[in-house]
């Protein structure tokens, strides 16, 4: 029998706050964002052709949203398939985050990885299976790798911003993309621009009908990135470059390297998700990709708070959401870009958090930013910024 | 040999200069489809220049000019739907068309002050709440849009053009630069005028001052008896009404429609024009020129095709020219034109001290 002394009891009572404040103010974003979107959902209605307004509209849209996301085994497997991509790009930023760098282009890293992959897949279509998808995988991640270190270059030799640079660099690689596949790639005597199947590159299913190894790949990958980040002298590098550029400078460390390194392992993750995406998923590649994986990857790492291990419930939820999306257009008729709509909500109210704090008197709860250092620095022409004397 | 032959035997000089020599050749020709490209990068770089100067970063010019540009299609269709078109005054002026115009400024203003509270009250990170802005607007003129254009709405039309007499646009030397410049419907004309507006507002008045010293020197500004707090809010709101302008022009005058993510990046073209034109609104402007020339040039090198080495411009996949602004931008922010030197305080929250 043992005795629970007050000391105990006291660590025990603050592990508990301390759970408490890092879920409390992710969990209280999504449920106002819900409020948020409900009221979208049913003010719109007036909207549509002889709308009226339906209270329960709301509820309906939820109700299926939810179903299509858990309502049986295969809407499960079909959301962890969706959430596969997401947990690898929520890596990516939030490693960017971790260095003090905000990758939007994981979009575009995410579109090229797919697309190495795929030219590779394709290319070792009638290969034994384990060499197609071994090399297919390294030429999507490789691929993402060097598009991220391009805006990393760029930061770290003249400072160009790489919140500007990345998000042209997406711009760019949807144009590679349709140059390439409906040019080179394209396959013969098709009515539409399409690439051949990967064949053998094809990733072998796991569970379900869907559940494919990218699932595997996505959880051994959340613990890697997390040990990289807490357990190697690079992680620690990482992370106080992150935190204090300067102090970084002072300690021997060298920030410029630590953001290009930074950037291409974002850049290798993100090229990763797309790789499972079309070795699990499609199989083969249009001339444009239809994914918003990139920028929901924002609003996993924001609401993971750039922590590796908590990327995996945050894209849990996206991809659910993604998921569900599917069943709530057509049983609610509701457009799915509503989900955008929710993600935005959610990231405002968790921005807006000393405000939410303060309305709901929350002491415990930490700021979300504290993971994620300020990132708005000067871009163009200096490097680190002038900052304020 | 003189040295211009000289220079074009080295082959990628040759080129370059061939290139320069064919920009130069068609830009009276494609003067005013150029034109037509510059409003929203023009007017968004405008707002960047109100907001940075003050010392904010607004990213979220992108979004700001999207919602606008959705509300303005908006706003016009049920405006048209309510009373009817009407009688359209000069320059394709409609009550409608006019209705939507304020509409769509005042939620760019709406917006503004989301950004302004966020990054000046809230001390959020600026980059993170532009952000937000971006992927809300995208969210929410994607869905409402996907709802009303089920119900094949009836556009309330658009603006029209100036048209000057031939007698004016055949002038010799100037008459293809006057006809780029005002043969252009009510926006285009207007960022002439915000633009020239806003150089001598920020470089000649007393609310222009404050707004460097604040940018450069929040800390001394305030000594001084200046409001940090209350300039920036009142910058990066008025510096919406430029977002929402160029948001506007995208679907009341360069067309009457309104497609899901409309501004294509536009908006942060506009940021890169800011950069290149050194945070001045002529400046600007002539960079927001700049890109609109890239922007256009695969639609320019299908009318005026260009001949000699340069007919390999030409054999481009179309692709190429699609992402050749985006590229462009790449390259100035890379910094390859020279340094560029952002307002020292851009992009930091004030905290005021606290007095004792």
């Amino acid at each position: 029998m043992t005795v629970t002394t007050p000391a105990s009891r006291g660590r025990l009572r603050a592990a508990a706050s301390q759970a408490w404040g890092a879920v409390a103010l992710p969990v209280l974003s999504i449920l106002l964002a819900l409020v948020v979107g409900g009221v979208v959902i049913l003010v719109s209605q007036l909207l549509e052709p002889n709308g009226s307004l339906n209270p329960i509209r709301p509820f309906e849209a939820y109700r299926s949203l939810f179903l299509g996301a858990f309502g049986n085994v295969d809407n499960v497997v079909e959301t962890l398939v969706q959430t596969t991509p997401l947990v690898l790009a929520g890596l990516a930023v939030a490693i960017g985050f971790r260095a003090g760098l905000f990758n939007i282009g994981a979009q575009g890293q995410f579109t090229l990885g797919a697309l190495g992959a795929v030219i590779v897949g394709v290319a070792l279509a009638d290969q034994p299976g384990f060499v197609a998808i071994t090399a297919a995988v390294l030429a999507g991640t490789l691929v993402g790798a060097a598009y991220g270190f391009i805006p990393g270059f760029l930061k770290a030799i003249s400072g160009a911003h790489e919140v500007v640079t990345t998000i042209m660099l997406n711009y760019v690689a949807n144009s590679i993309l349709a140059a390439l596949v409906s040019g080179p790639l394209k396959v013969p005597n098709s009515p539409s621009p399409v690439t051949r199947d990967v064949g053998n590159a094809a990733f072998p299913i796991l569970i379900g009908t869907d559940g494919h190894l990218g699932l595997l790949i996505a959880l051994v990958m959340a613990f890697v990135i997390w040990w990289l980040l807490f357990r190697t002298t690079r992680g620690f590098e990482i992370r106080t470059v992150g935190a204090n550029p300067d102090a970084a400078r002072y300690a021997g460390m060298r920030p410029k390297l630590i953001t290009v390194f930074t950037m291409s392992l974002s850049g290798a993750l993100a090229g990763l998700a797309g790789a499972c995406v079309v070795l699990g998923v499609t199989h083969k590649m249009q001339s444009s990709f239809a994914t918003s994986v990139g920028f929901d990857a924002i609003a996993v790492a924001l609401l993971a708070r750039s922590n590796p291990l908590a990327v995996l419930p945050s894209a849990l939820l996206f991809g659910a959401m993604r998921a569900g999306s599917n069943r709530m257009q057509v049983e609610a008729r509701i457009p799915p870009e509503l989900i955008n709509v929710l993600v935005a909500t959610a990231l405002l109210f968790l921005v807006a958090t000393p405000v939410l704090r303060r309305v709901l008197r929350m002491r415990g709860a930490r700021p979300v930013t504290d993971a994620t250092p300020t990132i708005a620095r000067s871009y163009g022409g200096s490097g680190s910024g002038p900052g304020v004397p | 040999m003189d040295v211009i032959s000289i220079l074009y035997g080295i082959p990628v000089l040759g080129i370059v200069f061939q290139l320069g020599g064919y920009l130069i050749q068609v830009v009276p020709t494609s003067a005013p489809i150029i034109m037509r490209s510059v409003p929203p990068l023009a007017l968004g770089a405008l707002c960047g220049v109100m907001c940075e100067r003050s010392g904010v970063v607004n990213i979220g010019i992108e979004g700001t000019m999207l919602a606008s540009a959705f509300t303005a299609w908006v706003v016009g269709i049920g405006m048209a739907d309510v009373m009817g078109h009407g009688l359209a005054g000069p320059l394709g002026f409609t009550i409608p068309l006019l209705i939507a115009l304020v509409a769509a400024v005042l939620v760019a203003i709406g917006i503004s002050l989301l950004h302004a509270w966020l990054s000046i009250s809230v001390r959020a990170d600026q980059i993170i709440s532009g952000t937000i802005i971006n992927i809300a607007a995208l969210g929410v003129t994607g869905y409402l849009n996907t709802i009303i254009a089920a119900t094949s709405p009836t556009s309330a039309g658009a603006f029209t053009r100036v048209t000057l007499p031939t007698s004016v646009t055949d002038l010799p030397g100037i008459g293809w630069l006057l006809a780029a410049l005002f043969n252009q419907g009510p926006i285009t004309l207007s960022v002439l005028v915000l633009v020239i507006g806003l150089q001598v507002w920020l470089f000649r008045t007393r609310w222009g001052l404050r707004t460097r010293a604040v940018g450069e020197h929040p800390k001394a500004a305030e000594t001084v008896g200046i409001d940090v707090v209350l300039l920036r809010y009142r910058n990066v709101v008025m510096a919406g009404i430029f977002a929402g302008l160029g948001g506007a022009y995208l679907s009341m005058e360069a067309g009457n429609s309104f497609q899901a993510n409309m501004t294509a990046g536009r908006g942060f073209i506009a940021l890169a024009a800011m950069i290149l034109g050194r945070w001045t609104p002529i400046g600007a402007f002539l960079a927001a020129v700049l890109f609109s020339l890239f922007q256009t040039l695969g639609q320019t090198i299908k009318f005026l095709p260009p001949t000699g080495d340069l007919t390999i411009m030409l054999q481009a996949p179309g692709q190429f020219y699609d992402a050749l602004p985006y590229l462009v931008t790449i390259v100035v922010l890379a910094g390859v034109v020279g340094r560029s030197i952002p307002p020292a305080a851009d992009g930091q929250p004030y905290e005021r001290e606290a007095a004792t």
